[in-house]
């Protein structure tokens, strides 16, 4: 009996002890290559590469055209997908009763947020570009990026109306407000930080996309910034790949460099949103 | 919900009849987006299918879409997506469960919030960065470790996507593992079950639909991931004979000749037709996870 409840517990030592090594051999690697990444692309960083356009079939010069491409793009991704996010967020949790319409939009959302990006690239490719004539620009890229971005927009904004208690609904309409009033001047004031840090993740999560945009907006070199919305842009994600692939003679530790200053972006948009989310807690 | 004293105003009832019509017109973008993209790939596809066949253009053995004998056969992109997903899958699926009944079972809180914070930050590299890591850096290591010709192979593009796919089925189990209710737990505690058989033979079964339907999200974000095994997955359009050879995924071959075909010719019609075959996969993918996700809310419902 005693044996028994020996070898139990140890089993379970045994058990827990494999899995927590193997949950550390999963982390370890990956964080090691972050580590790598930044140690190689550290030398490259420097004002000028931040701020300068690239020279010499990109083997020289910085990066400065790409960041703002990718700026402009999130930004423009933000005007659309936000909207019609928090529209439809607002439509599912304050106005829809259960009907056929509302599953059938659910069922809508659940399949845009699984459909592959590279495809989000092809509709963006033949709607915006070839058919609505906006060719290769800025605004194709936002247009195809915005709605690749819009379920998580949805998903996130709806979970931030749900969280607002009823009783703030109850309250506003004993005072003989309408729905309407109630939406604007209770529900989305109250759910604002947490559509703000869902939409800050989503966008983050854009801005480092690079199939969307490759046959919808991004150039391999353009030494000016945009000057319209209908201008070709460079990109950051789409620069890496292309000093990574595309490009001869790109010295690595500018290549390197490309990459950390696109994980930096990225983890930067994510740091903003956890950032926003603690502040949160800690004033509740 | 129509109070008297409402109905009496005028203006905030019209106002909010057009505050219905905009939220329900907003809300059936997404219906027209989902509908728009299925359409836009179908026109533009179809005349692939036309010309080839459909079952041809599936199952046909050799895809040479600027050889003088053009082909678009299909199969090695199709071979060379599953290749890369199952040992994707091989790797992700195992170790993620692994890791979530870990951090659900076991883990200490802080380490638990620590390890969840990191991974939600590897969810948020950008794909492009994971291949660029892979090209330069694993791929390299993999050439020389099993000395091979090329580091880049379904086995590497493997690796680098069942790391990309890792935080997906994590996060995803280790919410069907915390939401297993505790009286489970205490009950097979009470019975004299140590937390190793607990975990082992209570939890782990009564969360059984959510972890498969983290395994399906898990596969899908393989299948669909397209710029990492554009770069690390060797790019040959044939059937692969071994794990080591390289393989081109079929969104990898829409991304690396989509810049170069031209609009409304047969090569483009084609690209467009791998998008059909892809929306197709991530659509049954979808429906049957939302049937899992469902059947997990049911039986935790029943139970609770």
């Amino acid at each position: 009996m005693t044996m028994q409840f020996l070898s139990k517990q140890a089993k379970e030592r045994m058990g827990f002890g494999v899995l927590g090594a193997w949950t550390l051999m999963a982390v370890a690697p990956v964080l090691l290559i972050i580590g790598y990444l930044i140690y190689l692309g550290a030398p490259a960083l420097s004002w000028e590469f931040l701020t300068q356009p690239p020279k010499h079939f990109l083997t020289e010069g910085g990066i400065f055209p790409a960041i703002v491409g990718t700026l402009c793009l999130t930004l423009g991704t933000v005007v659309v997908a936000l909207p019609l996010g928090i529209g439809t967020a607002i439509y599912l949790v304050e106005y829809s009763s259960e009907s056929l319409f509302k599953r059938l939009v659910r069922l809508a959302i659940v399949n845009l947020a699984g459909v592959p990006s590279v495809v989000y690239g092809l509709f963006g490719l033949g709607l915006f570009a070839l058919t609505l004539n906006l060719g290769r620009s800025l605004v194709s890229g936002a247009l195809t990026l915005g709605f690749l971005t819009l379920p998580v927009i949805i998903a996130t904004a709806e979970e931030a109306l749900l969280s607002v208690p009823d009783e703030y609904r109850h309250a506003s309409l004993a005072l003989g407000a309408t729905k309407w009033q109630t939406i604007k001047n209770v529900v989305l004031p109250t759910a604002a930080p947490s559509i703000l840090t869902g939409t800050i993740l989503g966008i983050g999560r854009a801005a480092g996309e690079t199939a969307p945009i490759m046959f919808t907006a991004a150039v391999f070199y353009t030494p000016s910034l945009p000057d319209s919305i209908f201008d070709q842009v460079m990109a950051l994600p789409f620069h890496v790949f292309v000093v990574a692939t595309q490009a001869p003679n790109v010295p690595t530790s500018m290549a390197f460099g490309a990459a950390v200053v696109l994980v930096a972006l990225v983890g930067g948009l994510n740091a903003i949103a956890v950032g926003i989310r603690a502040w949160m807690r800690l004033r509740r | 919900m129509v109070t008297p004293r409402r109905r009496r105003r005028g203006r905030s009832r019209t106002e909010e009849t057009i505050a219905n019509l905009v939220f329900k017109t907003v809300a059936a973008t997404s219906i027209v987006t989902l509908l728009l993209i299925f359409v836009f790939l179908f026109r533009e596809g179809i005349g692939v299918f036309r010309q080839t066949g459909l079952i041809d253009f599936i199952v046909g053995p050799r895809w040479a879409p600027v050889s003088k004998t053009q082909a678009f056969g299909a199969l090695p992109l199709i071979v060379g997506s599953a290749t890369v997903t199952f040992g994707a899958a091989l790797i992700a699926i195992p170790t993620g469960i692994g890791v979530a009944l870990y951090l659900a079972e076991a883990a200490p809180r802080t380490l638990r919030e620590m390890a969840k914070a990191i991974i939600e930050l590897l969810a948020g590299i950008p794909s492009v960065v994971y291949g660029f890591v892979g090209l330069m850096v694993l791929a390299p290591m993999i050439k020389g470790a099993l000395n091979l010709p090329s580091g880049l192979s379904a086995f590497t593009a493997s690796i680098v996507l069942g790391v990309m796919a890792l935080p997906t089925v994590v996060s995803i189990s280790e919410d069907a593992l915390s939401s297993v209710p505790d009286s489970y737990r205490q009950a097979s505690l009470a019975l004299g079950a140590s937390r190793w058989e607990t975990a082992l033979h209570v939890v782990l079964p009564a969360a059984k639909s959510g972890l498969l339907a983290a395994a399906m999200l898990g596969i899908g974000r393989a299948i669909g991931e397209t710029m990492a095994v554009l770069m690390v997955a060797g790019n040959a359009t044939v059937i692969p004979g071994s794990p080591f050879d390289a393989v081109r995924t079929i969104t990898a071959d829409i991304a690396a000749e989509m810049g170069e075909v031209v609009q409304g010719g047969l090569h483009y019609q084609a690209l467009f037709g791998l998008g059909v075959i892809l929306f197709a996969i991530s659509f049954v993918i979808n429906l049957v996870t939302d049937m899992l996700f469902r059947g997990a809310a049911v039986s935790s419902g029943k139970r609770s």
